[in-house]
């Protein structure tokens, strides 16, 4: 189904959740909601499944104003970041419910449960109960109940938040996979930007109740609209500074500075505002133009397969992203590469400088 | 402060145990230095809760101490440990300030009042919460007030040991860096030991010096943030520990000589006199790359991450992940990989070879 948002806009009381958005989702595509906590994901997706009422402008689904039109009717399935299970049903009377509540027939639903539950692994669970279950099978035999509606539109609000790092690894590499064997179109609610670029498809990023940007996923990560944009598509925080443009370089301070790429020497002499992402100022040259920077640790955290170093660099506090395992103490003297031809260049206004 | 010890530690929650598979704890035998910073990393069920309510005294084990610098604590009740504990919710007082809440373990102790202020105060700066002591506690945001759990964790100037399970479970993922930063920094500062429990690699690798990874009720390595990287010994401990995990590949046998893809990569010694059951070679998706004379793949997958690239790739029945840089050009067809020599290992039953 083509879902499409057109001005829609929702205010509670003083309170603007949603500032007026257009939105256009394919039918059958993958598409991510990225922000942070009370930027307005979780408002997005009850109006598109009409749990609330827009204050102003139109959902339409497949060319269909349903703006008015109630939930119960509106083909579409909606799965929370708690898992929400009937707690006395077996798995398999969980994922038939909504079978049941419209009338399908006997046959049918076991042929329709147990088709779902070969996909999400569970058919070894049907007969038990969920408290029987770890919670990815929880959330699973809750992804089930939503699928096996055939809904045409599927909500996933932070659908693996509450499971285990490894364990949502694993979900994160299926859900598309799954979805597309379905058909439907699906919106998935995140506030990790890793975990929107893992899932691919299209991304929305949104901001204090703005959509701000809307494209294919690696696309809106490696060419932000704006620094509102590339900020909430970027975990560690993205690196700023203020530049300054004269002829053909890039100054950074004094003593540091590297030449404009081409597309961008025609821009005006002036200042400009760098963005460098932690994975683009690095312990090791990446290529020949990189810029050598010195800065100074001031703490230092080591992930999975990555060290990030929050660094003093000229003044900023930036971050520096390198990968596999670095340990540094605080206060040691550091030197660092900037990957010049992977920054961003935005006007003071935030806005990004078009090449 | 206290160094702690947990010696031949079994725990059982069903009253007649007997095969292994009985004990949510099998053998444990680890300790924690006085005024380190450790974490206990593992999947749920592996036991990690389990041993964190053994420390603090919420359930006696069923069999071996608990033992508290020299002093067996197994049978003192959790009061008298003195042990500080941060829960994965924040557990505040709606209706008090942020001052009442911070400063109730210690009037609850009858410390005297001006010492509450001055260790109040000091603790707010730490936390940066000075600016809203006067504040109630309800109208906070969720990590508003997991902040003020840390807070009370850490105000208590008498404790053995600080407790945090799960801590920043309830917390967003850009307030999260700023709170796992924090916490390292106040473990310098307050120098006590404390205890980290968390299912999240990055959480542990970052906030602890030594880390333990418990799977299936035991501690299958314990070591620094590196050494769980570059030498894990066990396979779970590659899989666990990384983003993708390690790869771990099936190998054959012949005459001792371990074999993958027509590739010897190691010797192990006979099966008949040792037993073994499964050689596999372990290698993180980081030390593989493309290389023309590697072994023959069909790329079946490329995620791009933005930072860098992940391929998934098949040899056989065998998948492999690998790790590639930015921008750089997946082969379409005809790939072929190599393994880092240094950084591939034998594992036989899911052990290191030495």
């Amino acid at each position: 189904m083509a879902v499409e948002l057109r001005y829609l806009s929702k205010q509670v009381g003083a309170d603007t959740h949603i500032y007026p958005s257009d939105l256009k989702l394919e039918k059958g595509s993958f598409n991510v909601l990225l922000g942070t906590t009370l930027s307005g994901k979780t408002t997005l997706m009850r109006l598109m499944a009409g749990l609330e009422k827009p204050t102003q402008g139109e959902v339409w689904f497949d060319g269909q104003n349903v703006t008015g039109v109630a939930v119960q009717k509106r083909s579409v399935a909606m799965v929370y970041q708690a898992f929400v299970n009937y707690p006395n049903y077996s798995v398999f009377d969980n994922i038939a419910s909504p079978l049941r509540v419209a009338g399908v027939a006997k046959t049918q639903i076991t042929q329709r449960v147990e088709k779902i539950a070969g996909l999400l692994k569970l058919t070894s669970m049907l007969q038990r109960t969920p408290v029987e279950l770890s919670g990815g099978q929880q959330q699973r035999t809750a992804l089930a109940r939503a699928l096996v509606k055939n809904a045409a539109l599927v909500l996933l609000d932070e659908p693996l938040a509450n499971l285990d790092y490894k364990l949502r690894e694993a979900l994160r590499d299926e859900l598309p996979k799954l979805f597309e064997a379905t058909g439907a179109t699906v919106v998935y609610a995140t506030s990790e930007p890793l975990e929107a670029l893992m899932l691919g498809g299209y991304t929305a990023t949104l901001q204090a109740g703005n959509v701000v940007q809307y494209g294919p996923t690696a696309s809106v990560y490696r060419e932000p609209n704006s620094l509102r944009s590339a900020r909430v598509f970027s975990d560690p925080p993205i690196n700023t500074a203020s530049v300054t443009k004269q002829g053909s370089r890039i100054n950074l301070t004094a003593d540091v500075g590297w030449s404009l790429p081409s597309h961008h020497q025609s821009l005006k002499d002036g200042e400009y505002i760098v963005g460098v992402r932690p994975h683009h100022l690095t312990l090791t040259r990446s290529n020949a133009s990189s810029v050598r920077v010195n800065g100074r640790v001031q703490v230092a955290e080591i992930s999975g397969s990555e060290s990030v170093m929050h660094v003093s660099v000229a003044g900023n506090n930036w971050v520096s992203a390198s990968h596999g395992v670095h340990q540094f103490e605080v206060g040691d003297a550091v030197e660092l590469y900037m990957n010049v031809d992977r920054c961003l260049y935005f006007a003071l206004d935030g806005e990004v400088i078009q090449a | 402060m206290a160094k702690i010890k947990l010696q031949k530690l079994r725990h059982s929650y069903m009253p007649s145990a007997v095969s292994d598979e009985d004990y949510a704890l099998k053998q444990i035998d680890l300790t924690f230095e006085d005024g380190g910073a450790y974490a206990l990393l593992g999947p749920s069920g592996c036991g990690k809760t389990t041993l964190l309510n053994i420390i603090s005294g919420l359930l006696k084990p069923s069999e071996g101490k608990v033992v508290f610098d020299g002093f067996d604590v197994t049978n003192t009740p959790t009061m008298a440990r003195q042990i500080a504990q941060v829960f994965q919710f924040p557990v505040v007082y709606d209706t008090m300030t942020v001052f009442d809440n911070l400063a109730f373990p210690l009037r609850n102790r009858g410390v005297c009042e001006s010492k509450v202020i001055m260790r109040v105060t000091e603790i707010a700066q730490m936390l940066e919460l000075e600016a809203s002591l006067k504040q109630r506690a309800s109208g906070l945001t969720a990590d508003g007030k997991q902040k003020i759990s840390l807070g009370r964790g850490l105000v208590r100037e008498d404790v053995n040991v600080i407790m945090f399970d799960e801590p920043l479970t309830v917390i967003d993922p850009h307030l999260k860096w700023e709170l796992r930063s924090k916490l390292k920094e106040l473990h310098q500062q307050v120098g006590v030991t404390m205890i980290y429990v968390t299912h999240d690699q990055t959480e542990a690798l970052t906030f602890a010096e030594q880390v333990f990874v418990m799977h299936e009720g035991a501690v299958v390595q314990q070591g620094t943030p590196v050494e769980l990287f570059e030498k894990p010994k066990h396979t779970f401990v590659g899989h666990f520990i990384g983003s993708p995990g390690m790869n771990v590949l099936q190998c054959e046998v012949r005459n001792g000589a371990v074999m993958f893809a027509g590739n010897e990569v190691g010797r192990v010694s006979d099966s008949d006199a040792n037993g073994w059951s499964t050689v596999e070679l372990g290698v993180r998706p980081e030390f593989v790359t493309f290389s023309s004379d590697g072994v023959p793949v069909e790329i079946t997958k490329v995620d791009d991450l933005g930072r860098y690239q992940i391929v998934s790739a098949k040899h056989e029945e065998h998948r492999i992940k690998m790790i590639v840089g930015e921008g750089v050009q997946v082969p379409a067809e005809n790939a072929r990989v190599a393994f880092d020599s240094n950084h591939a290992r034998v594992y036989v039953d899911g052990w290191v070879q030495d």
